[in-house]
C-alpha cells in the first residue's frame, strides 16, 4: 500500500512543443494533408491554380494601356515580347471608360453624376452607420429629389414641389386625425397623390417663372452605362425594401382584402420573369396610359424593377417574421403597444435582423439584374460593350471590356455583402 | 406569513367575469366561467394541463378572445374595441412562462420601452422608474446587459420588473416558474411574494402549492375548461370537496 502514496517533490517546467504540433507545419498537416484523399485534392487544386495563373499572368503582365486600336495593341505586344505573344489590351478601357460609366451623358456635364454619386455616399452615411450624426438623415430623406434634379436637370422647383408633398401629407394627417384616426391615415396617403397629380407641376411652373433657377435638362435616352445601372439599381433597392416590408405585413394581416391583395401582388409579380415586366414597362404601358402622357422610360423601368424586387423582398421578410416566437407579439401586446409600435419597436428589428442575408442577397441580385434593361434598348454597360466591340477599331476585343464591367459591378456588390456581415455582427445580441 | 396583515382585500371589484365561454374552432375550451376578483386579492389558479387555466388568464388581457359572456377589467369591458383593449392592457401586467423579454434590447430598454411609447413618460423618468424596479427584483447591476446574458431566474425577474414599470393595477402570472431550473424558482417566487405583500391584485397560474399556501387568499381549481372548485388555501388543500380535486392534489402533492 505504501507504493500508492505519492507526493511530487519536484515540479516540472513546461517544455517546448514538438515541431509537428505548432506553426505552419501543423496547420498544413491538419488542413491540407490530413489523409490520402485530402492530399490528392490539395495537389490537384494547387495544379489548377497554377494553370490559371500561368495562363492569365503573362497575358495580364503584357497589358497595353495606350493604343487607339486593337491592331495597334497587338503590334505593341508583339514588338515588345516577341512574335505570336498575346497580351491584354486595356487601352480600350483607357479610351472608352467614360462611355461605359456615363453612357451618352454629355461630356461637359459629367460633374453632375459624379457629384450625385458623392452626395449619395453622404446620404448613405447616417442610414448605414449609427456613429454618423443623426441630423444628416434629413439630407438622406431629401437625397432622391436632389439626385433627380442633378441627373435630369430642369428647374430646381420641380423636386422642391415634389418634396412638399410630404408636408401636405403631414398637414392632412394632423388636421384629420383628431376627427378620426383612420381618416387621418387615409388622407395622409391620398392628399399627396392628388397634390402630385394636379398641383405639383403648376406650382413648380409658377415658382420657376417667379424665380428661375435650373440646370440643363437631359432626356432619359442620354443616360447609359453604369450610371443607368446605378440609377435603376439604387432606386430599386431604396424603394423595394419598404414596399416589401409592407407587403409582408399585409400578407400576415387578418383583414381579408389587404391579405388577398398582397398575396395576389406577391405571387403575381414573382411568377413573371423580370424581362416580361420590362417589356411591359417599355411597350405595353404606353397603350394603357392616356395618349400624350409623357411617362419617362427610366421611371417606368424603376417602378417595374421595384415591384419585382419587392415581391421577393416580401417573402424574405415574411421568413424573418415567421422565425419570431409568438411570445414576442404577445409580450408587446400585453404591454399595451399598438400594432404599429409593436411592429416598429419589437417585431421588425428582430425579423429584419434575421432576414439580413436574404435581403442583401436580393439587393445584389437586383443590382445585377439591371443589365437586363439592354433588352428594351436602354444602354446598360453590357450594351455599350457590345457597341464598342462593333466599332472597327476595337472589333475582336472582349475579355478586357467584360473584366472592366465585371469589376465595376463587383465594386458595388462586394461592399454590400461586407456591410451585411458587419451589420449581422453588430446586431448580434442574443448570445446564443 | 408574518406580514400577512399588510395584504388587505377590499370590496372594490377589479375583475368581473360573467358567464364567459370560449371555443377554439369547435373545441369548447372555457365553459361558463363566473369569477369576481376584488382589488388586493391574490388568486392561484391550478389544474391539470389542458384544463384552460392559461387561456382563462389570457382572456383577461385579451391575448385570447372570448366568444360569449362578459369580462370587465377595472370597469372597462373587453370587446373588440381596440381602444378598450389597449387601455386594459396598459393597466394589467403579464408575466409569461417563457419570459418573452425582447432579445434585441438591453434590460433597461426592455423596461423603459412601454412606459416611453405607451405612457409617453420622458426617457429619463422612465429609466429612473426602471432602475427602481430592477433594484426591487435585486438585479440593478444587469441593466446594461442583454436578456441572453442572464440566467432564467434573472430573466423572469426582469420580466416582472418590466410589467411593474407600467404601474399596473393587476398582475397576471402564466406559469412563471415552470420553465426554470429548481434552484431559480425560489428567487422568482420571493419576488412574487414580496409583490403580494404590497397588496398587488394578482392572478397566478402555477403549480407551486407552497406559494399558494403562503400568499393566496383563494385557490381556483380548473378541469376541462370549468372552475371545479374554489376555496381559501387551507380548506382547499386540507379538505378538498370534489373527487377531481382530490385526485389532482394527490398527484401533485403525493410524493
Amino acid at each position: 500500500m505504501a507504493d500508492t502514496a505519492f507526493v511530487r517533490d519536484k515540479m516540472l517546467a513546461p517544455q517546448k512543443a514538438p515541431s509537428s504540433e505548432v506553426g505552419a507545419l501543423r496547420w498544413m498537416r491538419e488542413n491540407l494533408f490530413s489523409g490520402p484523399l485530402n492530399t490528392i485534392l490539395t495537389l490537384a487544386a494547387l495544379y489548377f491554380v497554377y494553370v490559371i495563373v500561368a495562363t492569365i499572368g503573362p497575358w495580364l503582365s503584357r497589358s497595353v494601356w495606350n493604343a487607339s486600336t486593337l491592331q495597334e495593341c497587338r503590334a505593341i505586344v508583339e514588338a515588345s515580347f516577341g512574335e505570336g505573344k498575346k497580351g491584354a489590351c486595356f487601352a480600350v478601357i483607357n479610351e472608352r471608360w467614360q462611355q461605359i460609366i456615363f453612357g451618352f451623358y454629355p461630356r461637359d456635364l459629367y460633374w453632375r453624376p459624379t457629384l450625385t454619386m458623392v452626395l449619395m455616399l453622404v446620404a448613405l452615411g447616417p442610414v448605414l452607420f449609427t456613429w454618423v450624426p443623426r441630423k444628416l438623415l434629413w439630407f438622406s430623406f431629401a437625397f432622391p429629389a436632389v439626385a433627380f434634379w442633378l441627373l435630369w436637370g430642369g428647374t430646381v422647383w420641380l423636386p422642391v414641389a415634389i418634396l412638399l408633398a410630404f408636408g401636405v401629407a403631414y398637414a392632412a394627417y394632423r388636421v384629420l386625425t383628431p376627427v378620426n384616426g383612420l381618416l387621418g391615415i387615409v388622407a395622409a396617403i391620398i392628399a399627396p397623390i392628388l397634390y402630385w397629380l394636379y398641383l405639383c407641376a403648376p406650382l413648380a411652373n409658377v415658382l420657376e417663372t417667379a424665380l428661375p433657377f435650373g440646370l440643363r435638362t437631359l432626356q432619359s435616352h442620354e443616360f447609359g452605362g453604369f450610371l443607368l445601372s446605378s440609377v435603376i439599381g439604387v432606386s430599386g433597392i431604396a424603394f423595394s425594401l419598404p414596399l416589401g416590408i409592407l407587403l409582408a405585413l399585409g400578407r400576415q394581416s387578418d383583414l381579408f382584402v389587404v391579405k388577398t391583395t398582397c398575396v395576389a401582388f406577391i405571387e403575381g409579380f414573382r411568377g413573371v420573369p423580370l424581362i416580361t415586366l420590362l417589356f411591359v414597362a417599355s411597350l405595353l404601358l404606353n397603350y394603357f396610359l392616356p395618349p400624350g402622357t409623357e411617362f419617362d422610360v427610366i421611371l417606368r423601368v424603376i417602378i417595374m424593377v421595384t415591384i419585382f424586387s419587392a415581391a421577393y423582398m416580401a417573402e424574405v421578410v415574411r421568413g424573418g417574421l415567421a422565425a419570431l416566437p409568438r411570445g414576442q407579439y404577445e409580450a408587446a401586446d400585453a404591454l399595451g403597444l399598438d400594432y404599429w409600435q409593436a411592429q416598429r419597436l419589437i417585431i421588425m428589428p428582430q425579423a429584419l435582423k434575421v432576414s439580413i442575408p436574404g435581403i442583401v442577397g436580393n439587393f445584389i441580385g437586383l443590382f445585377k439584374d439591371t443589365t437586363l434593361v439592354s433588352f428594351i434598348s436602354l444602354q446598360d454597360p453590357l450594351q455599350l460593350v457590345a457597341s464598342i466591340r462593333a466599332n472597327q477599331e476595337w472589333n475582336g476585343i472582349y475579355w478586357e471590356l467584360f473584366i472592366f464591367v465585371g469589376l465595376l459591378f463587383f465594386a458595388f456588390c462586394f461592399p454590400m455583402s461586407r456591410y451585411s456581415m458587419y451589420l449581422e455582427r453588430k446586431l448580434k445580441t442574443d448570445h446564443r | 406569513m408574518a406580514t400577512a396583515a399588510k395584504m388587505t382585500v377590499t370590496d372594490e371589484v377589479a375583475i368581473q367575469i360573467t358567464a364567459m365561454n370560449k371555443w377554439y374552432g369547435t373545441f369548447h375550451v372555457l365553459r361558463d366561467i363566473n369569477m369576481t376578483v376584488s382589488r388586493g386579492e391574490r388568486i392561484v389558479v391550478c389544474g391539470p394541463s389542458g384544463s384552460g387555466k392559461s387561456t382563462l388568464i389570457r382572456c383577461i388581457n385579451r391575448l385570447e378572445e372570448h366568444q360569449q359572456g362578459q369580462i370587465i377589467v377595472d370597469g372597462t369591458e373587453l370587446t373588440s374595441d381596440l381602444k378598450n383593449i389597449d387601455k386594459v392592457r396598459s393597466e394589467v401586467g403579464m408575466v409569461f412562462q417563457h419570459f418573452n423579454l425582447f432579445p434585441h434590447l438591453t434590460i433597461l430598454e426592455n423596461l423603459t420601452l412601454a412606459p416611453i411609447w405607451v405612457r409617453k413618460v420622458p426617457k429619463k423618468d422612465a429609466e429612473e422608474v426602471a432602475m427602481h424596479f430592477l433594484k426591487k427584483v435585486k438585479i440593478p447591476e444587469q441593466a446594461a446587459k442583454y436578456p441572453g446574458q442572464l440566467s432564467g431566474g434573472q430573466q423572469q425577474r426582469v420580466a416582472i420588473a418590466r410589467s411593474l414599470c407600467m404601474k399596473p393595477r393587476i398582475m397576471l402570472f402564466d406559469e412563471p416558474t415552470s420553465a426554470l431550473d429548481p434552484e431559480m424558482i425560489k428567487e422568482v417566487l420571493d419576488t412574487m411574494i414580496e409583490l403580494a405583500q404590497e397588496g398587488m391584485t394578482m392572478i397566478c397560474v402555477t403549480h407551486e402549492m407552497g406559494f399558494a399556501q403562503a400568499v393566496a387568499n383563494r385557490v381556483i381549481f380548473m378541469d376541462q375548461g370549468q372552475i371545479v372548485e374554489q376555496n381559501e388555501p387551507k380548506e382547499f388543500f386540507n379538505n378538498p370537496k370534489s373527487d377531481r380535486t382530490k385526485l389532482f392534489l394527490s398527484q401533485i402533492l403525493g410524493h
